[in-house]
């Protein structure tokens, strides 16, 4: 498990990385919130930001503040004040001053790519406006668009679900149980949308926080049906994380192949 | 949590359509700890599909500056959840401050608030209590409305709530 970052590092550098997205999903990225259900006429909420294996604990990246975008109750966005950014963890408040229910994401998209140049293998980066930045000399040009998105829910007073609907890019979930109204047994109904459409099929990690705790990695392993539809059954309360990836294959400059993540923090109260 | 219906003397004299009303006798127990916060407490009645009719009571500090005591009334969770969350606190005839460990008597007509008129059918009496640095408990105890005679229903909390005694009578 320590050695995963080291072998992701080796793999980019042979360019390699493209061909193993998978295993840049070995370290989860998560917002962790103070609390997820609030009351009175404001309030601040404060998130942990972190990647790492174990839950909820920051022991491997802070996660980077540049991609936040946070949506109010009537689907304005909300500025953070940011608080910093240490060796294991990002911190940042969200103030509430409006009743109903926050979307806390972060949310980024771009291209990369690799070709080769005077016989050497290059590596690139950029957003899909940048594609032309690529030397027109470049061969064998393989292009992965990629899109990660990572959220979570707080509701001061009675939720609503302005903030929640989709962008319809990339990998989202549609909660259908609302994601602040979530009881430990009680099942809940998540739908995950690709671009806008019903993902199906999609195969989904569920797993509560404590993992420094068992010995069991106590991962659900679910897949949505045709609609796109997941249930969640917590067994007992908790911060839960959960995520998904897709990807396509491209083919060659025209067309270039694509992989979108998301994950999300929940949390599941005592019945 | 202990469950217990007795069949008090039933009405035998017809008795007029308004005049229903609900004892209910409740206890917060004196509890042995270092920092000890009286309990938030919420008490309301839930139809048969665990909608809620009517909120009785609610107990918060509501004297905190900057209204700050109601930042702890979602651990009144499944209050907060069937209602307090849609509600503007405070509520008129509804809210009132905390109180400490011992025996309360409330009574509620049909027809005032905040009891209201509640249809035919089964009830429950739901009371929760959360405590700060402490526990939080839900007892229910189910009723029947309007009442046929005098009854009396009793359930027990372990921690946070000790019997709560509804008595509803014509």
């Amino acid at each position: 498990m320590f050695a995963k970052p080291k072998l992701l590092a080796i793999g980019a550098v042979l360019g390699l990385a493209g061909l193993m997205p998978s295993q840049a999903q070995a370290h989860r990225a998560w917002m962790l919130p103070s609390m997820t259900v609030l009351a009175g006429d404001s309030e601040t909420v404060s998130v942990d930001a972190a990647i790492s294996n174990e839950l909820f604990v920051f022991e491997h990246h802070a996660m980077g503040l540049d991609h936040l975008a946070i949506t109010g109750p009537d689907g304005e966005p909300v500025a953070p004040s940011i608080i910093g950014t240490g060796k294991y963890r990002s911190v940042f408040d969200v103030p509430l001053t409006k009743q109903g229910t926050y979307r806390i994401a972060s949310a980024n998209s771009g291209m990369m790519g690799f070709y080769e140049l005077n016989g050497e293998r290059k590596r690139w980066r950029g957003s899909a406006d940048q594609v032309s930045q690529i030397p027109k000399g470049a061969q064998n040009l393989k292009l992965t668009r990629s899109n990660s998105r990572t959220e979570t829910f707080v509701t001061l007073g009675a939720p609503n679900d302005t903030a929640l609907a989709p962008t319809g890019e990339g990998l989202e979930m549609v909660p259908v149980t609302h994601p602040n109204d979530l009881v430990a047994t009680e099942p809940a109904q998540m739908r995950f949308m690709l671009n806008g459409k019903p993902a199906a099929d999609l195969k989904i990690e569920f797993v509560e926080g404590g993992t420094r705790y068992r010995n069991e990695a106590g991962v659900q392993n679910l897949t949505t049906d045709k609609d796109g539809l997941v249930t969640l059954e917590a067994p007992e309360a908790g911060m839960y994380f959960l995520e998904a990836s897709a990807r396509g294959e491209g083919a060659g400059a025209s067309e270039p192949g694509w992989r979108a993540s998301y994950s999300a923090v929940l949390e599941f109260l005592p019945l | 949590m202990r469950i217990s219906v007795v069949f008090a003397a039933s009405g035998l004299i017809a008795t007029p359509a308004m005049a229903n009303d609900m004892v209910v006798n409740l206890e917060i127990p004196r509890q042995n700890v270092a920092e000890y916060h009286k309990p938030y407490v919420a008490m309301w009645i839930e139809d048969s599909s665990g909608k809620t009719v009517a909120n009785l009571d609610v107990w918060y500090d509501g004297d905190m500056r900057k209204d700050e005591g109601k930042k702890w009334l979602p651990d009144l969770r499944t209050w907060w959840r069937r209602s307090g969350r849609s509600l503007k606190m405070p509520v008129s005839g509804v809210t009132g401050p905390t109180q400490g460990p011992g025996k309360y008597d409330l009574k509620f007509a049909e027809g005032s608030r905040p009891l209201g008129k509640l249809p035919t059918g089964s009830y429950k009496l739901q009371v929760e209590a959360a405590r700060e640095v402490g526990g939080r408990e839900l007892v229910s105890v189910p009723f029947q409305w309007p009442p046929k005679g005098t009854k009396v229903a009793s359930a027990s909390g372990s921690k946070e709530l000790g019997t709560v005694r509804l008595t509803t009578k014509p």
